[in-house]
Order: C-alpha cells, then sequence, then structure tokens
C-alpha cells in the first residue's frame, strides 16, 4: 500500500481570487514566490503588501496579507509611511517597469537613498502591459511597441533603463538582485533571491529590490512559451542576471 | 508505476501550455475535447503512470492550478 506526500500545492499566501492576469503571464509565477517566502519565513501574519498601477494593480486581491493600493510609482512612498508606523511588520512593494522605472524612479531612489527597511519586488517585462502595450524605459532597442512602431531607437527614445545596475550605485541600498523564471531551476533560484530579501528586512538591515525578468506574451505576440524564449535571448543579455549588490557579505563568517 | 500524481484544479486553468514545455516525461497536453467553466482550454495528463512527481509542471504554473503528490513505498521489513 503506498502512502501519499504531498510536494506541492497552491500557497497559503495567496488567496482564493481567480489571478487577472492573461494565460501564461509570468506575474503568477512571482506571486507565487512572494507568497511562498513569505509563509516560509513565518512572517504572513505581519506583511503589508502595497501594489502599483499596472497589471499588478489588483494583487491586493490575490495576496493573503494585509495589502493597500498606491497611486502609480508611489507605492515606496507609502512603503516608507507604512514602515515608519509600525516597524514591525514586513513591507513589500510589488511594482511594474511601468510603474517603478518611469513614474516612480524618483520614489524608487530616494527609498534606497533613505535605506528604508523594505523590499521592492520589481517586475520587468520590457513593456507597459495593462494600457495595452506601450513603450516603457526598459523597453529594448528595436523592440515594437505601439508607441515605438518602428523598434525602439536609441536616438529619439533614449536607451533601456537597468534598473538593478543603477540601483546599485545608490549607498544607502542593502541588496540588489536580478533574476529570471524562464525555468524551474531559475524560479528555485529567484525564490532564494527573496528569501534572502526579506531575512535582511526581517533583521532590519536595509533596503532590498528584486528584480524578475517577466513575460508579456500577449502585447509582445507571442505564445507563453516563445515569450520566456524571447525573454532568454534579447532580455537577459541586455539585462544580465546576478547580485548586484550585497551589503551582508562579509558580515556572517 | 507512477512514483506520483498531479491534481489538476480543473476550472483555474487557462491553457497557457506553459507547464507541458517543461515536462521531462512528456505527459501533459491542452485537452482539446473539453472546455472549462471559464472558457479555456484546461491541462490533462496523457499517461499519469509515467509521472515522477518532479513538480517542475507546479513550478511553472502561473495560475498555481497543479497539485503535486508523491508516492512513498512503506518499508517493510515483516
Amino acid at each position: 500500500m503506498d502512502n501519499v506526500k504531498t510536494i506541492y500545492k497552491k500557497s497559503e499566501g495567496l488567496s482564493d481570487f481567480n489571478l487577472s492576469y492573461c494565460p501564461g503571464c509570468t506575474h503568477g509565477i512571482i506571486h507565487k514566490l512572494v507568497a511562498e517566502t513569505l509563509v516560509e519565513l513565518d512572517v504572513l501574519d505581519r506583511s503589508i503588501g502595497i501594489s502599483s498601477v499596472g497589471c499588478s494593480a489588483l494583487n491586493y486581491d490575490f495576496f493573503s496579507c494585509d495589502m493597500v493600493q498606491a497611486a502609480h510609482g508611489r507605492a515606496p512612498a507609502v512603503a516608507t509611511g507604512i514602515k515608519r508606523v509600525k516597524p514591525n511588520t514586513i513591507i513589500f512593494t510589488y511594482q511594474g517597469d511601468g510603474d517603478l522605472a518611469s513614474i516612480g524612479i524618483a520614489e524608487a531612489i530616494h527609498a534606497a537613498h533613505r535605506s528604508e527597511n523594505i523590499t521592492i519586488v520589481f517586475v520587468n517585462n520590457a513593456i507597459y502591459g495593462m494600457t495595452g502595450g506601450q513603450m516603457a524605459p526598459t523597453t529594448l532597442i528595436g523592440q515594437k511597441t505601439t508607441t515605438s512602431q518602428g523598434g525602439r531607437d536609441a536616438h529619439i527614445h533614449g536607451l533601456p533603463l537597468r534598473i538593478s545596475e543603477m540601483m546599485a550605485t545608490i549607498p544607502g541600498a542593502t541588496y540588489i538582485e536580478r533574476v529570471s523564471v524562464h525555468n524551474p531551476q531559475h524560479v528555485q533560484k529567484a525564490k532564494k533571491a527573496l528569501k534572502k530579501a526579506f531575512t535582511i528586512q526581517k533583521e532590519n538591515k536595509g533596503f532590498t529590490l528584486i528584480e524578475f525578468i517577466s513575460t508579456c506574451p500577449v502585447n509582445w505576440g507571442l505564445t507563453p512559451k516563445d515569450a520566456i524564449d524571447w525573454a532568454v535571448e534579447n532580455m537577459i543579455p541586455y539585462y544580465p542576471l546576478g547580485v548586484y549588490k550585497d551589503k551582508t557579505v562579509g558580515e556572517e563568517s | 508505476m507512477a512514483k506520483g500524481r498531479i491534481i489538476i484544479d480543473i476550472d483555474r486553468c487557462k491553457g497557457c501550455a506553459l507547464c507541458t514545455n517543461y515536462c521531462p516525461v512528456h505527459i501533459l497536453k491542452l485537452d482539446d475535447e473539453h472546455t472549462n467553466s471559464r472558457g479555456y482550454t484546461p491541462l490533462m495528463v496523457t499517461d499519469p503512470d509515467k509521472c515522477i512527481a518532479c513538480a517542475f509542471c507546479a513550478i511553472m504554473c502561473p495560475d498555481s492550478v497543479i497539485t503535486v503528490e508523491k508516492f512513498i513505498k512503506e518499508v517493510n521489513n515483516g
């Protein structure tokens, strides 16, 4: 007679709502990782998430911890306020590239400068997804969007913004890493990165940001698997994965 | 002999087929003969006996529709 052991099931950190994302969008994988990490660190009941504007705007319904919805780009500012009033909470913001890299870049930079003890989950899919596929600061050179129909041109639109590299230069930032979720191995690596970031916050060691390379199958005009392959072939060479800053190195022996 | 099994929450599946690309034993496909309550073509397992309970499908599923169970054989010393 066989015994049965459940080795994988939906995380308790996610609510029963159906995710509003398009089929095959890697937002769902990143949601799972955040939820699983909060559950495994046993901080779900004192976590507060700040959702942004964009596809992830509705994620206040999807996590089973407390959530707040912030104005466009202002999630790190709201996070700062909540963390200062309730220092014992675990605060994360969940922002896309249209939110954090564009309108909200000032808030993100200054939250890092002040070394606010928060974690930013930054989802980079190189496009504005929810509004219909417009060009974002992170859109790659040559990439066609509804507002760059001939492909992004560096002379007209500037170069794509590398957020992790930029944030790593800020003295107040404690931990900055860029990860991807394009296969099960990288999903596990990404979870480790999130766990490290939330552990740093739990120990009051400062500002952490994890950038995820994500996809947008609908606005890229690709199937979910082709979109992941496109991200691996085009995004990862421009946005290399890895740890960009880790101030905790050397503290533990 | 299957090493485990997956349980699919059919009505939550969006039919993105992402999981089918990561199954090392290629036993996942979309069920062309059915439509779930939300109008999507859901996932099905073609050959449950081949499942090795690696959980790759569940890890890559954006909508957490897959639960993975592993069979553990009882050690019988008697």
